[in-house]
Formats: structure tokens, C-alpha cells, sequence
């Protein structure tokens, strides 16, 4: 397997055929770059929530603003637990990529936690939100507050339900090549989601406290 | 024997998914990615909150510390580069990116224009009475 390996490595870049040329790709590929696009569409979509809510920033209709709601602590917390659990999740495709059972579990699990971490942050700081009267129908600022950071925490609830489905996936059918391209597309919308939530905290947090 | 050169999927490390990696060098590809973002992030939380800096630059600041970690993103954790095999990961990128600016660049515009050229309050009042 190893002498494989070299040999395939030892062949000149000239030598090699160019992709058009080369006829259909392999699955991974296929499915890797399908779940890309995948991806960019869920990205426009929150690109047009982001545009909603810069342009009703503003419009709090007298009710609480930005600077009197966030608590920077709480997102700097949330920050750290998602930036983590995304580090632990390319860990976990490391871990994959090397068939090793326990190390995937093991990074599953603390990406889990922490992605459970930053959902119970959010909610916890929804909840304070409502209890003062910052409801979503109380001015167009909270609507689009509430859309756009709720749609990322509906995002990041449905990537915690497909983590443990693939750890469920891996103790059944174990490390099959379709398992693999499943845990590809994860990793792939796990990561796409912190790049939303660096988004995030700097245009709705950072900014409307600043402001 | 000639080796047929595919394209790379996307997130897929910097050797190709069928050759083993040097053990370690993954984890510190991953490792560095995320000490730049944290630095990063501690820059965007710190240039919010001091009064040194010249406030009306503050959003341009946290704008452009956020682009930066975006490419930290993409290039570290999500393995995107500027190799031949990455032609269409990065094609789709940049097409889903223009999308974006066009969205949020082009609402912005329109409502600032229309804010800018709605009649004055007071002015509106006076309209409604006739």
C-alpha cells in the first residue's frame, strides 16, 4: 500500500493528465464541490438577512437599541466556544481521513459540546432579550435582529442533529465511503457557519455597540 | 503509468485525499488557522471598545478585520487555494462573493438614496392635511 503511495507520488506533474481531460471525477469530488454550492446559495440567503438588518439597524421605533441589549462578555464567550468547536471539527477530519474510531469520537464529542455551549449562550441571551420587552414584534430592528441570528442558531441546531447522526452512522456502518463523504459535507457546513457568525459579531454585536 | 490529475473537493486537506499525510502536519495547518483567528477576533473586540481610535473609522476597521478573518477561514480551515486543482472551488467562491456584495452593497445604496430623498417630516404632515 505504502510502495503504491510513493510511486504515485514519484509521477512528474507533466506527466500527468489535465482534469478535462481526465473524464468524470471521483464521487468525493462531485459531492464535495455540490455541497460548495450548496453552501454559497445558504450564504446569499444570509447575505440578504445581513442587508435587512444594516438597513433597519436604525429603526427601534424608541424601543432598546443594540448598545443597551448585547453583552459583549456573552459574545466573546460564544465566539470562543464556535471558533473552538470549528478547530476541533477539522481535527475530527483529520481523524476521519486516517480511519482512527476513537480520535473521531473523541473530537465529535467536544465539537458537540461546544456547539451545544454557544446554542445555550444564545438562547439564554434570546430569553434575557424577551424578559425586558425586546421581543421580536417590539421594532424593526429586533425583527431583523431575531431573523438573522436566529437563522444561524437554527443553522447550528440542525449541524448539532447531523453531527450525532454521523456518529451514529460511523458505530453502524463504519468508515464506508459514503460515511466519509457525509462527514466532508459536515465539516464543510460547520466551518461555513463560523465564517457567518465571524459576519455576526462584527456587523450586529461589535458594530451596534459601537454605534 | 500516467496518473490522471482530478480536480480537489473542497475542505479536502492540501495533499490529496487518497495519500497519507506526514501525521501532524494537518493538526498544524489547523493550529495555526485558529491562533490567527483568535488573534483576529481579540483585535475586533479590543478595536470596538477603546476610545484610541478614531471612531468614524472604527466600522471601516471591523470590517476589514472580519474580510481578513474570512480568508483565515477559508484558507485554513476550509482548505481553499489557489492551486490548478482548486480552479472550481474558487470560481464558485468568487461568484458566490460578488452575489453577496451586489446584495448588501446594492440594498445599502438603495436606502440610504431613498432615505435621502424622502420628503421631510414636517413636510409630509403639511401634504397629508390637503
Amino acid at each position: 500500500m505504502n510502495v503504491n503511495v510513493a510511486l504515485k507520488e514519484d509521477v512528474r506533474p507533466e506527466a500527468r493528465t489535465i482534469a478535462s481531460e481526465a473524464g468524470p471525477a471521483p464521487k468525493r469530488i462531485v459531492v464535495g464541490y455540490g455541497f460548495w454550492i450548496f453552501l454559497l446559495s445558504d450564504i446569499v440567503m444570509f447575505a440578504a438577512l445581513f442587508a435587512a438588518y444594516a438597513v433597519l439597524a436604525h429603526a427601534t421605533a424608541g424601543g432598546p437599541g443594540g448598545a443597551q441589549l448585547f453583552n459583549q462578555v456573552s459574545v466573546a464567550i460564544e465566539t470562543g466556544c464556535l471558533l473552538a468547536s470549528s478547530y476541533t471539527c477539522g481535527l475530527m477530519s483529520l481523524a476521519v481521513g486516517s480511519q482512527r474510531r476513537f480520535r473521531t469520537y473523541a473530537a465529535a464529542v467536544v465539537t458537540f459540546a461546544l456547539g451545544a455551549a454557544f446554542l445555550t449562550l444564545e438562547l439564554r441571551e434570546f430569553a434575557g432579550m424577551i424578559a425586558v420587552g425586546a421581543t421580536p414584534q417590539r421594532s424593526a430592528f429586533l425583527s431583523a435582529f431575531f431573523t438573522l441570528v436566529g437563522c444561524h442558531g437554527l443553522h447550528v441546531t440542525v449541524g448539532l442533529i447531523w453531527l450525532a447522526v454521523m456518529m451514529l452512522q460511523i458505530a453502524v456502518k463504519g468508515f464506508r465511503a459514503t460515511v466519509e463523504r457525509r462527514l466532508l459535507c459536515f465539516s464543510l457546513f460547520w466551518h461555513a457557519l463560523d465564517i457567518i457568525w465571524v459576519w455576526l459579531f462584527t456587523v450586529v454585536y461589535l458594530m451596534g455597540v459601537h454605534s | 503509468m500516467t496518473e490522471t490529475r482530478y480536480d480537489r473537493a473542497p475542505g479536502d486537506g492540501f495533499a490529496p485525499a487518497n495519500v497519507e499525510e506526514e501525521p501532524g502536519s494537518g493538526v498544524l495547518i489547523y493550529t495555526i488557522g485558529l491562533l490567527l483567528a483568535v488573534i483576529l477576533t481579540a483585535i475586533s473586540f479590543w478595536v470596538a471598545n477603546t476610545s484610541l481610535l478614531w471612531a468614524p473609522g472604527v466600522s471601516l476597521g471591523l470590517t476589514a478585520l472580519a474580510i481578513a478573518q474570512m480568508g483565515i477561514h477559508l484558507v485554513f480551515f476550509l482548505h481553499v487555494t489557489t492551486g490548478p486543482d482548486n480552479t472550481n472551488n474558487v470560481m464558485a467562491l468568487a461568484f458566490g462573493v460578488l452575489i453577496v456584495v451586489l446584495v448588501v452593497a446594492g440594498s445599502l445604496l438603495i436606502m440610504a438614496d431613498l432615505n435621502e430623498s424622502m420628503m421631510p417630516a414636517e413636510l409630509m404632515n403639511l401634504h397629508m392635511q390637503h
